[in-house]
């Protein structure tokens, strides 16, 4: 059995343990790393500043290594290579012979030898252990310093940002990223970094670094200076070849072991992967070269395989987490090669796009995307591939208004070999035979199988469209089943439901279902088993979510709202009274919502029912702010009041609010009347929206606010109130029937195949002949409401529920308040 | 809070809950024992009691009593949905689910005549 050590646990080395794992290599592995933990990803190392959470970063726990038996030695430094007895030994003066011998030690921060760089408030930007000591350091300063304008100095600039220090970026050369962006490039991102209110300072050399044992400050050799409590250095890499020199083995020129193409140094017996290797005098600062180098040393070790070989890598980057899209490919200047550009400078949304083109016009040679990398993904691709240009390439970057998507090919003009995901190697072939051949229908079995999009996750837009591109090629109906315990769609459940007759959540479980349900099923089940029957909801109370379980809505700290129906919006002094003394005795914070009621919140779990009680008495009904059910049907003051209301929006929003009230849906419904076209009740904002019109009324339908807004579209023009009504109870049902778990009657109306005049055929014209029967579902729903609070505060049972323990009467004592604006509050979590 | 799986041998009292029809079928409720909330669930279609602690550690709310119980997996794990942000965690061993949030503590349950105990490990 081959002994393999291999010295350094960063993410290659984790890598090639991976593969070696992988290709059930017989070898017996041993990993010395000198930090103190398993490899960690580096390349998300800034997330650290979010949440401190190391694990997270975690690329493998210690368990994997043992599972796998592989000998993980951590906190442990190899200080020696002993070429001919072929062993290494760490500064422990521990003793590890090998018959292989791997070097991934990576690289270190460059350090320039300025003067006064050994002071504290000096930090480096590359282990978990230098974002802790800067965190620590950075709650005494005020303000931070980034040397170096490059990729990482931007990452670690708004890492400061973040930390709430004032914070510049002094960088050397008179441009930002000055090796992957050109000179009107480097001017938008500077103005972009500015706008995240960063201070940049170009062309600045660095003479010395002032103050006592502490920094104070920077001086330029401009002669000019800058006061700043902390420098964070970010001025490039040196590979870690300090056990190469020793032990004879070659280094290149500026660093890092010389390797061939099979990643082995001037020793045979010795490889070096990562960023420690010099191939072709180059030193690779990415991890997917990286991740390429490892399976090269686990094929030959694992498959004694010496054909697979590395070649070099594209060292295209897109620019994460900074809050400014950029991306370079390919090579953005093409100085010393003859090419045409092609670029657009837009100003005034911040956008700089450059392409690259040959003399013939036939490929793309790089290029350069800043303020909107949307295309990367695609130009990269079109350009590792070699791909043909489209008849006018100006078209990849300049998007005609309104379309989506500029790169103007589509995803199945990518070759097979197209690579991917970079990270992990993946090619557009191998993610459509895991679609193929293995049966793969979404996101995370295509991760499981392929690792695509494992790595940086840059290119899981790209799998994505592969993915649906590739399903909808086999003519895959992509089934939307509802969980592992229900092989069904919604609409399919609908009808079992419906057409066996079934009454509750146990029974349907017991009869179509497996195992014991969960927090998917459950709450769409009692979704529609009460669109279908109307039932009260609490009689099966645990399926719900905890807002339909307890007719209210939750908030923070673990309190509920309340919002009785005030419908159209319209109420009675006396019932205004009524709230407002409800609210002073239960101490509840009001506020006027924008669906034209009122929200009582911070009522505590206990007094749910005591508030519930006095607000029925008044004559109140619950508002089913909680339910994915109707909410409210917004009016304008119409033509009672106004100088222009054609008809009386008010009382037809009342009668379309009670009418629907208690309604179960697949989303939340809502609706609006306006009295004339200068629409005060924002109608057409609403999932049904209706308009008065000198013959009649408008019928809109399909409409939302919310991060998507969309306008409600015309279903018919002129029409008396009965046909509204009508088509209202066609509309709402049929699509109750048929739309997916939580998709509102906008997405729903989309994906209906023919559109809105599909729709206005089966509504208006019933071209299906089922009109009648939706009316008449309808009709029974309608029969069957009875508000949801009035039923439970009168059930023993059900009020029984309404307790924050099952064995003392008191409030959750957990909870915290706080008094603001003379109301009561909950304390932030 | 730290992750504790308390088992069967460690219990030093056990506390009364309450009679089984205080747990809703197929649900949970919560109870308190000196300053201690623990959620208790009745997993009614696997027929099965389990008690935890009460506080979801994602947001440190005093809710997971008021969550929705189900299986996972093909192993068909036990678990409870936070209602707040649907973090899931296993009513066996108290792992989070979603891999991302601490574990919660859990305790072990007995039911004699209808009544039912959670076996608590009290300092002396
Ligand atoms: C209370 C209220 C804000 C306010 O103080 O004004 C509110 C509060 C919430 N809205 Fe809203 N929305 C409120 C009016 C609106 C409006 C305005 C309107 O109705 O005219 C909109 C835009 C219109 C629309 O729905 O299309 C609105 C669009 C949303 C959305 C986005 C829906 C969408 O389709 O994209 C959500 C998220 C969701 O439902 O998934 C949401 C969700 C929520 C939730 C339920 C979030 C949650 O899950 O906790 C909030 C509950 C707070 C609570 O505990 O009570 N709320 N929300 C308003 C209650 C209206 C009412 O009387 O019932
Ligand atoms: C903040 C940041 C952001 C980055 N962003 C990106 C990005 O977006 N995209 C990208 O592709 N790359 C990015 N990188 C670079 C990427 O992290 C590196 O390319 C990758 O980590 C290199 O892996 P490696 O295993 O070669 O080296 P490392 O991950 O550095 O691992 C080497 C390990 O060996 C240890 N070691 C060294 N010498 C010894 C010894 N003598 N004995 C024992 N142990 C030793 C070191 O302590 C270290 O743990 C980023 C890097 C940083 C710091
Ligand atoms: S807009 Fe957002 S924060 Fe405001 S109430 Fe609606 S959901 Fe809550
Ligand atoms: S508070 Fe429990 S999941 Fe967020």
């Amino acid at each position: 059995m081959a002994r393999i050590v291999i010295v350094g646990n960063g993410m290659v080395s984790y890598k090639l343990c991976e593969k070696l794992v992988e290709k059930n290599s017989s070898a017996s592995i041993t990993v010395i790393g000198e930090e103190p933990r398993p490899a960690y990803d580096r390349v998300h190392l800034s997330a650290y500043f979010e949440d401190e959470n190391a694990d997270k970063l975690t690329m493998a726990p210690k368990d994997w290594y043992d599972g796998n038996g592989i000998n993980l030695i951590t906190s442990e430094k190899v200080s020696q290579i002993n070429r001919e007895e072929q062993y290494v030994t760490t500064h422990t003066n521990s003793k590890y012979e090998y018959d292989y011998l791997v070097l991934a030690t990576g690289s270190s921060a460059f350090v320039p030898p300025i003067k006064g760089v050994e002071k504290k408030g000096v930090f480096v930007y590359r282990t978990i252990e230098d974002l802790e000591m800067m965190m620590a350091y950075g709650k005494k300063a005020s303000s931070a310093a980034v040397l170096g304008g490059g990729l990482l100095g931007l990452e670690a600039a708004k890492a400061a940002i973040d930390m709430n220090l004032k914070t510049s970026v002094v960088e050397f050369a008179p441009r930002l990223m000055p090796r992957q962006i050109d000179e009107e490039g480097g001017l938008l991102l500077k103005s972009k970094m500015e706008d995240l209110g960063i201070d940049i300072l170009l062309g600045k050399a660095t003479s010395n670094i002032e103050g006592e044992e502490k920094m104070t400050g920077m001086a330029f050799s401009d002669g000019t200076s800058l006061d700043v409590d902390m420098l964070i250095i970010s001025a490039g890499i040196r590979p870690r070849d300090e056990l190469g020199k020793e032990a004879g083995l070659e280094v290149a020129e500026r660093g890092g072991f010389v390797v061939n193409s099979l990643m082995q140094t001037s020793d045979e017996k010795i490889f070096a992967v990562g960023e420690c290797a010099s191939y072709e005098n180059m030193i690779y600062g990415l991890v997917a070269p990286g991740y390429d180098m490892a399976e090269v040393v686990a094929e030959q070790i694992a498959n004694d395989n010496k054909e697979y070989t590395f070649t070099g890598c594209d060292m295209s980057t897109k620019l994460k987490l900074i809050g400014v899209d950029v991306a370079s490919f390919g090579d953005p200047f093409c100085d010393n090669i003859p090419h045409y550009p092609i670029s657009i400078n837009d100003k005034k949304n911040g956008i700089y796009k450059r392409i690259n083109v040959d003399l013939e016009g036939k490929k793309l040679l790089g290029g350069i995307l800043i303020g909107d990398a949307d295309d990367y993904n695609m130009l990269h691709q079109m350009f590792i591939n070699e791909m043909a240009l489209p008849p006018h390439p100006q078209d990849l970057i300049i998007k005609s208004s309104g379309e989506e998507g500029g790169a103007g090919i589509g995803i199945d003009a990518l070759p097979d070999t197209a690579q991917v995901c970079s990270c992990e190697n993946v090619s557009k072939g191998d993610i459509c035979c895991s679609i193929k051949d293995d049966g793969v229908t979404d996101i995370n079995g295509i991760k499981a199988a392929t690792k695509a999009g494992t790595g940086c996750g840059g290119c899981l837009p790209m799998v994505n469209n592969i993915l649906e591109d590739t399903l909808a090629q086999m003519g895959t109906v992509v089934r939307k089943e509802i969980c592992e315990h229900f092989p069904y769609t919604r609409q399919e459940m609908f009808d079992l439901i419906k057409v066996n007759e079934i009454k509750s959540y146990t029974e349907l479980l017991e009869k179509y279902g497996s195992g014991g349900g969960c927090e998917t099923c459950k709450p769409l089940v009692g979704s529609l088993l009460a669109s279908i029957w109307n039932d009260l909801i609490l009689k099966e109370s645990t399926i719900q979510d905890t807002n339909d379980r307890f007719l209210a809505n939750i908030q923070k700290g673990g309190s509920y709202s309340v919002v009785p129906r005030i419908p159209g919006g319209e109420i009675t002094p006396d019932k205004l009274i009524v709230i407002g003394e409800v609210a002073k005795e239960f101490d509840l914070y009001t506020k006027i919502t924008g669906g034209q009621r009122i929200d009582l919140f911070g009522a505590r779990l206990n007094d749910l029912p005591l508030i519930w009680e006095r607000l029925v008495d008044a004559g109140f009904e619950s508002g089913h702010a909680y339910g994915k059910s109707l909410r409210t049907v917004k009016s304008c003051v119409g033509s009672t009041w106004c100088r222009f209301g054609l008809h009386d929006s008010v009382g037809f929003a009342i009668e379309v609010e009670n009418r629907y009230k208690g309604l179960r849906s697949p989303h939340k419904l809502k609706g609006g009347v306006s009295g004339c076209i200068r629409e005060c009740a924002e109608a057409r904002g609403k999932d049904f929206g209706i308009i008065a019109t000198e013959k009649g009324w408008n019928l809109y339908v399909g409409g939302n606010g919310g991060a998507n807004p969309k306008h409600a579209v015309l279903l018919a023009g002129d029409i008396d109130k009965e046909t509204v009504i009508k088509y209202l109870d066609r509309y709402l049902m049929f699509y109750i029937k048929t739309a997916e778990p939580l998709q509102r009657t906008a997405p729903w109306q989309e994906k209906l195949e023919g559109g809105i005049d599909y729709l206005k055929q089966v509504i208006c014209e019933d071209s299906l002949g089922i009109g009648e029967q939706l009316e008449n579902d309808m009709k029974i729903l309608i029969a069957h409401y009875t508000c949801e609070w009035k039923a439970a505060i009168n059930d023993p049972e059900m009020r029984k529920r309404f307790t924050h323990f099952s064995n003392d009467d008191s409030h959750d004592p957990t909870q915290k308040f706080k008094r603001e604006r003379g109301q009561r509050f909950p304390v932030a979590w | 809070m730290t992750f504790e799986h308390n088992t069967l041998d460690q219990v030093t009292t056990w506390v009364k809950a309450g009679h089984v029809s205080d747990f809703p079928e197929d649900g949970g409720s919560s109870i308190l024992y000196k300053d201690q909330q623990i959620a208790v669930f009745n997993f009614t279609t696997i027929n099965k009691w389990f008690a935890t602690q009460n506080l979801c550690p994602h947001k440190k709310q005093m809710i997971l009593a008021r969550g929705i119980i189900g299986t996972q997996g093909e192993e068909q794990t036990p678990k409870v949905a936070c209602p707040y942000h649907k973090k899931t965690f296993s009513l066996e061993t108290g792992e989070n689910l979603n891999g991302c949030e601490d574990s919660i503590t859990t305790f072990p349950i007995k039911i004699e005549d209808d009544t039912v105990f959670v076996g608590l490990v009290e300092e002396k």
